[in-house]
């Protein structure tokens, strides 16, 4: 069986010469929850933009078995549901109805399945009434969970949220985190809220200058203080 | 929050219904030409960036330099697109600002709304572009040269546009030549100055920022042809307005030419083509008028523009 | 959260006017323009008709018969433009004030523009306040404007907010460093166009870069060269009927004055 995201030896420099990837080794397998923390500058986003061939480096990248290239950027993309930190950047349709519909309609699909797949996307983030909804109107929680719905009508294998509880108040943060917790995909998150990581996730991924520097079981890197901190965290 | 009317957007009502056809059959040609032009320019990237640049205009016409007296002036922006895009794709950009600000805000009416387009989009866009280009090869390749040709770029790009607009009205009888195209060009000298300004301080922003960004406007498509089709329009206006055939109140345009002794200069020849003031064929005075403006535009139009065709091809 | 509501000109409601298709919406608009555009002056009897059938379309809406009204001195600014045309255009003169006399045909022409342009604008007002933004976008792809300039418009539109907040941000952040002693307030008009100049240098970067990330986002979902839509619903027949009446309505007023 493969797993779902396999990452060998990714390297990485963006093109002004800045190394972000120094050689990143990293399996998920089927319905994991992992969590990727570490401090800014880290790489992490960097990292999540290799997952659907935005950027493209040394070493490999395969998801659910398939090697990422030129020929299979499409059913790539249909399989890792990316979520994007700013949801604005996210949402770039008129309308809600639209942003959802956009994945499926550029997969090709016929307009009766389509509708089909938006109405259940949006209700798996409990926000069915938003149909006609402008999305600048919408609040930060509610655009969040939009940006959620807008990947999940692609049918994911994977979900990958690059810091999913930032700049949310508690209620829409405990809305975020419950509705996760509804999500059967495999969950691959970034993010600096270490309670959200021992809420949700039973495993963790540190990450620092480029590279893994631990992995393994939430609890266990949790209470391990002295390593939280050499990497810029502090213990929740 | 809404800005007050600037005074380049035309309501309806005051231009005749023979210009406003007219500026819509130029804007149409410009977007036509313009969407063509910038098909390959940056592949896919292209609807998003022009879109969001078009945003950032609109909202950056609400950044105001106050000058006394509880006024403010602002940024249109064409000449600013046109350097940073090319001119091809500020005439998109600035189409649609001024198109939504059109339908959302009555900001420039609906059949005014091809000469505003003109005016506002493709005239600023092409002048200014022109003469940035033109100034920096005389001035070379600073940063000083950069500003320098930036300032006067936005400048005479809001002088230009002002007249033309003025022009407009003139022609459609909604203002004597001699009050509407001083008026308009005083008002915008002053507004010029502050387009020039903020378009320098953006310049300069930008290029200590980020110098890359400056480099796709260098290499947007078409350069010579845009040049000439700066001059073309502008040729175009000037003809009209002082064809007679053009002007509903002919009383008081041979008035102003014939304080300013043009009857005798320019028009005899005009006279003798199309006598009467109409197509010889066409009895409706009003489908004439309207036709002999549209035939003066499309010839200079269609001239410049292949002198400019000639030109490119013997350059390559 | 800072929020400008620039561009809300939508005002929510199920009125007859509200239903319509909007792509009969915007053709009855540009026939009602055109045909004051090309009215000749002083036809005040065409004028009045006119008048009524922008307040009837007002009341038809449920907005009320004031909401244009209120609205529609907008352009008042702009009858600077036309103001000379009393004293330039030759005629009967009917007034005089000191050495300039004011003509009939120029008084006429002058007020004649002034109510084309105020009755324009009426009806104008009512496109955009019936109908959401996103409804002109499809109605727009349908009148055969080209697809990429209806996804500009589009994505000015949905960033548009964005650029205005980032703005009334800036905005706001030089007016907190805006203090004056004894209200005079400091710096030349070249510092403050330059100040200004450097904001709106701010912001195009952002626009960059936030379009960057758009594009990114974009091509995560599958998106090539064109962007794809859904179907937009056909036009029915009570549209088409109510088009037919709008036109019937113009060209009554229009050969009122023709005939």
């Amino acid at each position: 069986m493969h797993h779902t995201l396999e990452v060998s030896n990714l390297k990485f420099s963006y093109p002004d010469g800045h190394a972000a990837l120094h050689g990143v080794t990293l399996s998920i397998a089927p319905g994991e929850k992992v969590a990727l923390v570490g401090p800014n500058g880290a790489g992490k986003s960097t990292l999540f933009l290799h997952f659907n061939g935005i950027l493209m480096g040394e070493g490999e990248v395969r998801v659910c078995g398939l090697p990422i290239q030129k020929e299979t950027l499409g059913k790539v993309r249909a399989s890792v549901g990316l979520v994007f930190q700013h949801p604005d950047d996210q949402l770039f349709s008129p309308t809600v109805l639209e942003d959802v519909a956009f994945g499926p309609l550029h997969m090709g699909l016929p307009e009766t399945e389509v509708r089909q797949r938006v109405e259940k996307a949006l209700a798996a983030v409990d926000m069915s009434d938003y149909l006609n909804r402008i999305s600048h109107h919408l609040s930060v929680g509610e655009k969040k969970r939009i940006a959620i719905a807008t990947v999940l009508s692609m049918n994911p294998e994977i979900l990958v949220l690059d810091e999913p509880t930032a700049g949310l108040d508690p209620r829409a943060r405990r809305g975020l985190i419950n509705l996760l917790k509804t999500l059967p995909q495999t969950i691959f998150a970034s993010t600096h809220d270490l309670r959200f990581v021992r809420d949700l996730f039973p495993r963790t991924v540190i990450m620092d200058q480029g590279l893994i520097v631990a992995d393994g079981a939430t609890d266990k890197i949790l209470n391990d203080v002295a390593l939280l901190e050499a990497h810029g965290l502090e213990k929740p | 929050m809404h800005y007050s009317p600037a005074p380049l957007h035309i309501p309806d009502g005051f231009l005749s219904a023979a210009v406003a056809i007219v500026g819509w059959a130029l804007a149409i040609a410009a977007i036509a030409y313009a969407l063509r032009q910038t098909r390959g320019q940056l592949g896919g990237k292209q609807i998003p960036l022009m879109g969001v640049l078009a945003a950032f205009i609109f909202a950056a016409q609400s950044i105001n330099v106050p000058v006394g007296g509880g006024t403010s002036g602002h940024l249109l922006g064409g000449v600013l697109a046109a350097i940073i895009l090319g001119p091809w794709a500020a005439v998109l950009i600035m189409a649609s600002v001024v198109g939504v600000q059109a339908i959302l805000f009555q900001d420039g009416g609906i059949t005014a709304l091809g000469f505003n387009i003109i005016n506002m989009g493709v005239i600023t866009a092409f002048t200014g572009h022109f003469v940035y280009q033109q100034l920096k090869k005389i001035l070379g390749d600073s940063r000083n040269s950069m500003l320098i040709a930036g300032a006067v770029g936005g400048w005479l790009s809001m002088m230009i546009g002002a007249v033309a607009a003025g022009i407009e009205l003139a022609i459609s009888g909604t203002s004597p030549l001699n009050v509407a195209v001083p008026a308009m060009a005083i008002v915008h000298a002053v507004l010029g100055i502050i387009e020039a300004v903020i378009t320098v301080g953006a310049l300069a922003f930008i290029y200590s920022a980020r110098r890359d960004l400056l480099a796709i406007g260098e290499s947007a498509p078409a350069q010579t042809s845009a040049a000439w089709v700066g001059v073309g329009l502008a040729l175009a206006l000037v003809v009209a307005a002082f064809s007679p055939l053009a002007s509903p109140d002919p009383d008081g345009l041979e008035k102003v030419a014939a304080q300013y002794n043009f009857l005798n200069k320019a028009a005899a020849p005009l006279y003798n083509l199309l006598p009467n003031y109409t197509i010889p064929f066409i009895a409706n005075e009003v489908v004439g008028g309207i036709l002999a403006v549209a035939l003066g535009t499309l010839i200079v139009f269609s001239v410049v523009f292949l002198i400019g065709r000639a030109q490119k091809r013997a350059n390559a | 959260m800072i929020h400008i509501h620039l561009a809300d000109q939508y005002k929510s409601g199920s009125s007859l006017i509200h239903g319509l298709d909007p792509r009969i919406k915007i053709i009855g608009t540009i026939l009602f323009i055109v045909a004051a555009t090309v009215l000749p002056f002083g036809a005040w009897l065409p004028y009045a008709l006119l008048w009524l059938g922008s307040l009837a379309v007002a009341l038809l809406s449920r907005l009320g018969w004031s909401y244009a009204l209120k609205r529609s001195f907008v352009a008042l600014p702009f009858a600077l433009a036309a103001i000379t045309l009393p004293f330039t255009i030759v005629g009967q003169p009917i007034a005089q004030i000191g050495s300039l006399t004011i003509s009939a045909e120029g008084s006429v022409r002058f007020l004649s523009i002034l109510i084309k342009s105020w009755v324009s604008v009426q009806i104008a007002m009512m496109l955009p306040a019936t109908t959401r933004f996103a409804d002109l976008l499809w109605a727009m792809r349908e009148l055969r404007i080209p697809k990429p300039l209806v996804g500009i418009v589009s994505f000015m539109y949905r960033y548009l907010f964005v650029f205005a907040d980032e703005a009334l941000r800036l905005l706001r952040a030089r007016a907190a460093r805006s203090a004056t002693i004894d209200n005079k307030g400091g710096g030349s008009l070249w510092w403050r166009g330059k100040i200004a100049g450097g904001m709106v240098g701010n912001l195009t970067l952002r626009a960059f870069e936030r379009s960057e990330r758009i594009y990114d986002a974009m091509i995560s979902r599958g998106f090539q060269d064109e962007i794809k839509i859904l179907a937009p619903p056909r036009l029915t027949n009570h549209d088409l009927i109510i088009l037919f009446v709008w036109i019937i309505y113009l060209a009554s007023v229009l050969l009122i004055r023709f005939i």
